[in-house]
């Protein structure tokens, strides 16, 4: 008899609990209270060439979000995404200006440098068991280590490489719209949100990505090779990590060694703002796009009020915790 | 001696079960009083009540002529009521003493620990228990037997003249018990009332004064300990009528033995279990709690790495090292706890259907054919009656009942014609129950070969062709199904611990 009200009781909050839809649609609804509180505070904010800033500052943060995304819905996480991102840009210098290599071949170099080291994390997670903070920690310092060796800590330019700036700063989009310049770093970002959003949505590697975050033990005994598939997921967003790396190398024409620590944090912040859980089996694409372009108008928007670089930060991490707050207030509600 | 507690017409309810009907229990300073039961027969609400973990929804409870109503475990250890759970409940980072008096350390001024007070202390507890143990051992380093000596400190340092002991032997060995035993006559001889839960018969000779069995969340009885026989004990654990028709044993004659185990050892948990299950079959595996069945069946399926052990499927040798091994080899498992093991829940009615046989719907490039699952769900939540508004519905929305079956359809769908059904009805409602019972039977006269793992001797009886009954790890017997066994003979099997050595499957 008392079987009979618990299932009423869930029923009202079936509805409640689908569960990105909401957490997505308060992250838009964010995303558009800024622009329209930003572009009421100043005049110089909506314009064309801003709103192109904004975007172009998404591209490299939204595709290593994007990486994050994936080993986050299966219950990891990845620390290694900026470090990675280095190393990946400091191997295409190395094929192209050092070796004179063809561009696609350098191209093509980092992405698989990024899939090898995304590997290599996903080995020691699923296979030597090391919890993902731990093994992509590990990560994170190797390869910034490792990016320092191999370019003797010198950044490495790409002057030599005619064509290489334009894969970031060039625009496909505005020599047919001329008035749409829209930098090809904002498409690359698109087409790679795309790509992992099909991944996610349709494969079976998307599949096990949340049924791991969901339950993995439950997997597991299901007769699936758990262990296997976390490796390739880690792969596939090492080698979206590449991507990053190119794009970056790309906008500043050289590989900065240097570079890299704080982009897992802003990346991982992306992801969380836009409505992934961080322990698993929940999240999208889409929201890690919002979450990633959130965080790019924040920090324009408060440039543009000459806001100081200090409060900037103050504010990111103020939004993190609401937007967390929010997601979790939310889960318990229809948990 | 005093009457310490009094427990009559204790009532209480949870959503769907009324787990405590008009249940009484009592006990004096200086006695040591048993509760005896099968699993699920309310022993442990009846003493989380007494001990304020849980709330009466009716009765009575007088501790020392006053009526009280413990609402926290704060509460009742203040009236002098102490605890001391089947799972030890320390820190093994902490010493000894630090475990005693977590949560009320002795303090200096500005909130500074007094280490020493604390050892102190600790010491004095010690030295009245006559226990050699150093207060600043680390209680990680400790033995289960030394780790529960200091579990019964702590309940002692809350001067509790009432000690609830859950299964306190279920992880000793014989010395060790002989060591717990003499603290108990020591407490006993100091006036303290002792309510002891195992499940161990021989225990109950040496150590209870009296000995109260339940049923079903009733009160059966209550008896003198030395002048009852175990048998007498036993018929009153067991002794509900069972209303369900009796069990027709199909004759199988010479069909395939299609799983056959034999020699499987792992550790403590599997003791040499060699067994063989024929298609078409329904074999029960009875036991009381930690008797090593669901261990066997992990095992076999490879969730559980075995030490020895040769698995046959079919006639064949198989290498079981995974659970995906025993998956291609046409085993599955279906775990006793589907929110953990089962079911990814946060996922919906359909992946988690396809979540064993994805390759069968993937194709280039490992795109999934989502409409070709939405159909095949489909077809199983029309076949085996999942109540589910759509195949899309997140499985944590459904019912037991409807959540197991989902489990099996997933198994189905992979082909499994070997089937491992771990507490199959556990948290599930008895309308749902006799659904899972008939599907089971359904799927044996297809041909599956069906393994089912019950703590409920009437479930086992109302289902198994033929009956293993499990004891600490050993496999004490394998019994005819139908009206030939009665639930004596399996309790007989289920409590034969190694030491008794009784006769096996002697009726009485």
């Amino acid at each position: 008899m008392t079987t009979a009200t618990d299932v009423e009781k869930k029923k009202p909050l079936a509805g409640l609990s689908d569960s990105g839809a909401y957490q997505k649609l308060l992250a838009f609804a964010s995303l558009i209270a800024l622009l329209i509180g930003f572009s009421i505070a100043s005049p110089n904010f909506m314009q064309t060439s801003n709103m192109i800033a904004i975007l172009q500052a998404t591209s490299v943060n939204g595709v290593l979000a994007v990486a994050a995304t994936l080993v986050i819905i299966t219950g990891g996480i990845d620390l290694s995404v900026g470090t990675l991102m280095t190393f990946c840009a400091v191997i295409a210098g190395v094929v192209l200006t050092y070796l004179g290599m063809p561009l696609l071949l350098g191209v093509a170099a980092a992405i698989a440098a990024g899939a090898f080291c995304g590997l290599c994390s996903g080995t020691f997670v699923a296979k030597m068991k090391i919890p993902p903070f731990i093994a992509t920690l590990g990560m994170m310092l190797i390869l910034k280590g490792l990016s320092l060796v191999i370019s003797g800590t010198r950044p490495i330019y790409f002057n030599d490489t005619p064509g290489f700036d334009q894969i970031s700063r060039g625009s496909l989009i505005g020599e047919i719209f001329p008035a749409l310049p829209i930098p090809n770093g904002v498409l690359i970002l698109f087409l790679v949100a795309i790509a992992a959003s099909y991944i996610l949505s349709r494969t079976v590697l998307g599949r096990y990505t949340f049924a791991l975050g969901s339950n993995e033990e439950a997997v597991r005994l299901s007769g699936v090779n758990t262990d296997a598939w976390k490796m390739r997921i880690y792969a596939l967003a090492g080698a979206i990590c590449g991507i990053g790396g190119i794009l970056i190398a790309s906008r500043l024409n050289s590989a900065q060694p240097a570079l890299g620590l704080g982009y897992e944090l802003e990346a991982i912040a992306a992801v969380v703002i836009g409505g992934t859980s961080l322990s698993g089996g929940r999240g999208t694409i889409l929201g890690t796009l919002i979450g990633a372009l959130i965080m790019a108008v924040l920090t324009n928007g408060l440039r543009v009020l000459s806001v100081a670089q200090e409060w900037q930060t103050v504010v990111t991490g103020a939004i993190i915790i609401l937007a967390v707050y929010a997601d979790m207030a939310r889960h318990k509600k229809s948990g | 001696m005093t009457k310490l507690v009094d427990m009559t017409g204790i009532e209480k309810y949870f959503p769907g079960v009324h787990a405590l009907k008009t249940v009484q229990f009592d006990l004096f300073s200086g006695e040591v009083h048993a509760l005896m039961g099968e699993n699920g027969a309310g022993k442990s609400t009846l003493m989380k009540i007494l001990s304020g973990i849980y709330q009466r929804d009716g009765g009575d409870l007088v501790i020392e002529g006053k009526s009280v109503s413990p609402t926290t475990p704060g509460e009742a250890q203040d009236l002098g009521i102490g605890i001391i759970h089947q799972e030890l409940s320390l820190m093994n980072d902490l010493t000894v003493a630090q475990n005693i008096f977590i949560g009320r350390e002795p303090r200096k001024s500005f909130g500074r620990l007094d280490e020493a007070a604390l050892n102190a202390q600790t010491a004095e507890i010690f030295a009245s228990m006559n226990l050699s143990l150093d207060p600043k051992t680390l209680v990680g380093s400790l033995t289960i037997a030394k780790q529960q000596m200091v579990e019964i400190a702590k309940a002692l340092s809350f001067r509790s003249k009432v000690l609830i002991m859950d299964e306190p032997t279920a992880a000793l060995n014989d010395a060790e018990i002989a060591e717990l035993f003499v603290i108990i006559r020591r407490l006993k001889a100091e006036g303290v009332g002792i309510v002891y839960i195992s499940h161990k018969m021989d225990e109950l000779k040496q150590i209870a004064d009296r000995v109260t069995v339940m049923r079903d969340g009733e009160y059966v009885g209550t008896v003198g300990a030395a002048e009852t026989p175990i048998s007498q004990i036993i018929a009153m654990m067991v002794g509900r009528e069972v209303n369900e028709k009796p069990l027709d044993v199909p004759d199988l004659g010479d069909a395939e033995v299609s799983l056959e185990v034999s020699g499987l050892n792992r550790g403590k948990e599997i003791k040499d279990v060699s067994f063989s299950v024929q298609k078409g079959e329904i074999l029960g595996f009875a036991g009381l709690m930690g008797a090593g069945r669901t261990e066997v069946a992990r095992a076999i399926f490879g969730a559980d790495v075995k030490d020895s052990g040769t698995i046959r499927v079919h006639g064949q040798e198989v290498s079981i090292k995974s659970p995906k091994d025993a998956v291609t080899a046409g085993i599955g498992y279906l775990s006793e706890d589907r929110k953990h093991f089962g079911l990814a829940t946060g996922m919906n009615v359909r992946d988690n259907i396809a979540l064993a046989s994805m390759d069968l719907f993937t194709g280039t490039g490992g795109v999934l054919n989502d409409g070709e699952i939405s159909t095949t769900a489909k077809g199983y939540i029309a076949q085996l009656g999942i109540r589910t508004p759509s195949d899309v519905q997140e499985v944590r929305l459904l019912s037991g009942g409807n959540q197991q079956k989902v489990v099996i359809a997933k198994w189905l769908l992979r082909d499994c014609d070997i089937l491992i059904f771990d507490e199959p009805t556990r948290g599930i409602d008895i309308g749902a129950k006799s659904e899972i019972y008939k599907l089971l039977e359904e799927l044996a006269e297809q041909g599956k070969t069906i393994i089912v793992i019950s703590s409920e001797l009437p479930e086992i009886m109302r289902l198994s062709h033929r009956i293993a009954v499990m004891c600490e790890g050993r496999l004490t017997g394998i019994l005819p199904g139908g009206k030939d066994t009665t639930q004596e003979d399996i309790m007989h099997l289920a409590t034969q611990r190694a030491a008794a050595m009784q006769v096996t499957g002697a009726p009485q």
